[in-house]
């Protein structure tokens, strides 16, 4: 890829993230949808598991992590949602827009929506569960990887599906199983963090790292054809 | 000089349904030309396939040199489509809308601004969301997506569906000055009388194949507009 084609990606990128965070500051799924529902499974899990703190203070890395992965799931289906209403998957193939960037662009947006929603968890856990990290920055490492990781996959299994009438269904069923390894890489690396290990937890935060590179690879290559036949 | 569409025997596949069957078309630079037919005809897929959004399975077929059986993605940045459906997002203002498309095809924001001008949406519409406009409303604003780009091939479905009388004549206007800055329109209407009066000619779409109908009433430089 040269340079000029690089600067081109990523300025369609810019555009497009850009244009999904005005799409959210107006519609405010994010903020009235997606935190309300990441917190109610924080809530159920407290429920479901014990009210005794203990148990949930163990789970809370595996906790957190599910409760990202259902949000996430949220946060594609919402992504793509606006982009297959009205002629624009079309104007979108029509605009002259690099494929690569449009991905760049989704999967930033879906990154930062992510993001928000993972430091409520935070804050939730903290409060629910009693439980509060010693390494706070490979939580954040971790976050930022796998969410990175998360968001590259969601763009291409969203945009796969944008086009099948069962998109809702399906993505689930697609979509899951391919980032099993970064639940039980980020789960793992939370363990780390909050049992003041950190030593092995940054392993893991280093193969999340080498899975979003993996995942957003893929989406580089994948997206075009992708956005063509949806 | 080459054609700016020329299609010979072209088929085009939706599923297994051939939806275009062997269509010969040719359009020249600067022309208007007017696809007229019943429902389920092929107009819709032969501009479709302008805009290389539908494959070209059989035949040939060009549009601006480039072979759209090869490549039809390459002639995307040269064209511009306006279907039934608009293109825009609901939880965006008309202005939001406008500049995103103009500046994902390479214009300036300066292009959008003269757009919304020129369609009228300058004023208090700019801010509305697209949500809240009427039909014929959002009919204005994707046109103005169309203008800001300025393509060189314009492919128009229904253009005056939706559309009030001043608004009508603002798209008849929009084509002979696209026209007369150098480029081609292709458009499908079923609104004849009005259709005929802006074309060069017609091409009569039927049952996914062409047959010309000759030249139909012109109005060449300019089309007056309340």
């Amino acid at each position: 890829m040269t340079n000029t084609t690089l600067r081109s990606v990523i300025s369609d990128a810019r555009l497009v993230a850009g244009k999904d965070l005005r799409l959210e500051w107006r519609s405010r799924v994010t903020l009235n949808q997606l935190l309300p529902f990441a917190l109610l499974v924080l809530v159920l899990f407290a429920f479901a598991l014990d009210p005794d703190r203990s148990v949930l203070k163990d789970a809370t890395p595996g906790l957190f992590w599910l409760a990202v992965l259902f949000s996430t799931l949220l946060a594609i289906q919402r992504a793509f949602a606006v982009e297959t209403v009205d002629g624009i998957i079309d104007a979108l193939r029509i605009s002259g827009l690099d494929p690569a960037g449009i991905f760049l662009g989704k999967a930033a947006g879906i990154a930062l929506h992510l993001l928000v929603v993972e430091a409520a968890l935070l804050v939730g856990v903290t409060v629910m569960y009693g439980a509060s990290p010693s390494g706070l920055l490979l939580v954040v490492a971790t976050s930022i990887a796998a969410t990175a990781g998360l968001a590259a996959a969601g763009a291409v299994y969203g945009v796969l599906a944008a086009g099948l009438r069962v998109r809702d269904t399906l993505l689930p069923i697609l979509w899951l199983p391919v980032v099993a390894p970064l639940l039980i890489g980020a789960t793992q690396a939370f363990g780390s963090a909050y049992e003041k290990s950190s030593g092995a937890g940054w392993r893991w935060c280093g193969l999340l790292g080498a899975f979003a590179v993996l995942y957003t690879a893929i989406g580089f290559v994948a997206f075009e054809p992708l956005l063509e036949e949806s | 000089m080459d054609p700016v569409v020329r299609f010979r025997a072209a088929v085009c596949l939706l599923g297994r349904f051939p939806a275009l069957a062997g269509v010969d078309l040719d359009v020249n630079a600067g022309e208007i030309v007017l696809l007229q037919g019943p429902n389920g005809a092929g107009k819709t897929t032969l501009l479709r396939a302008c805009a290389g959004l539908v494959k070209v399975a059989q035949g040939e077929a060009s549009v601006l040199g480039v072979n759209l059986v090869d490549d039809p993605k390459a002639v995307r940045p040269l064209v511009g489509l306006l279907g039934h459906a608009t293109g825009l997002y609901d939880d965006l203002s008309v202005s939001e809308n406008i500049r995103f498309w103009t500046r994902a095809g390479g214009a300036s924001l300066t292009d959008a601004d003269n757009a919304m001008a020129r369609l009228g949406l300058d004023g208090r519409l700019a801010s509305v969301p697209v949500a809240r406009l009427s039909a014929g409303q959002r009919r204005r604003s994707a046109l103005a997506v169309l203008l800001a780009r300025r393509p060189r091939l314009w492919l128009l479905d229904e253009p005056h569906a939706a559309l009030d009388q001043a608004g009508r004549d603002l798209v008849d206007s929009l084509m002979v000055d696209a026209v007369n800055a150098g480029a081609t329109v292709l458009f499908a209407s079923h609104e004849l009388d009005r259709a005929q009066e802006v074309a060069d000619r017609s091409v009569h779409v039927v049952g996914g194949t062409t047959q010309p109908s000759g030249n139909v009433g012109h109005t060449s430089e300019a089309v007056e507009v309340d």
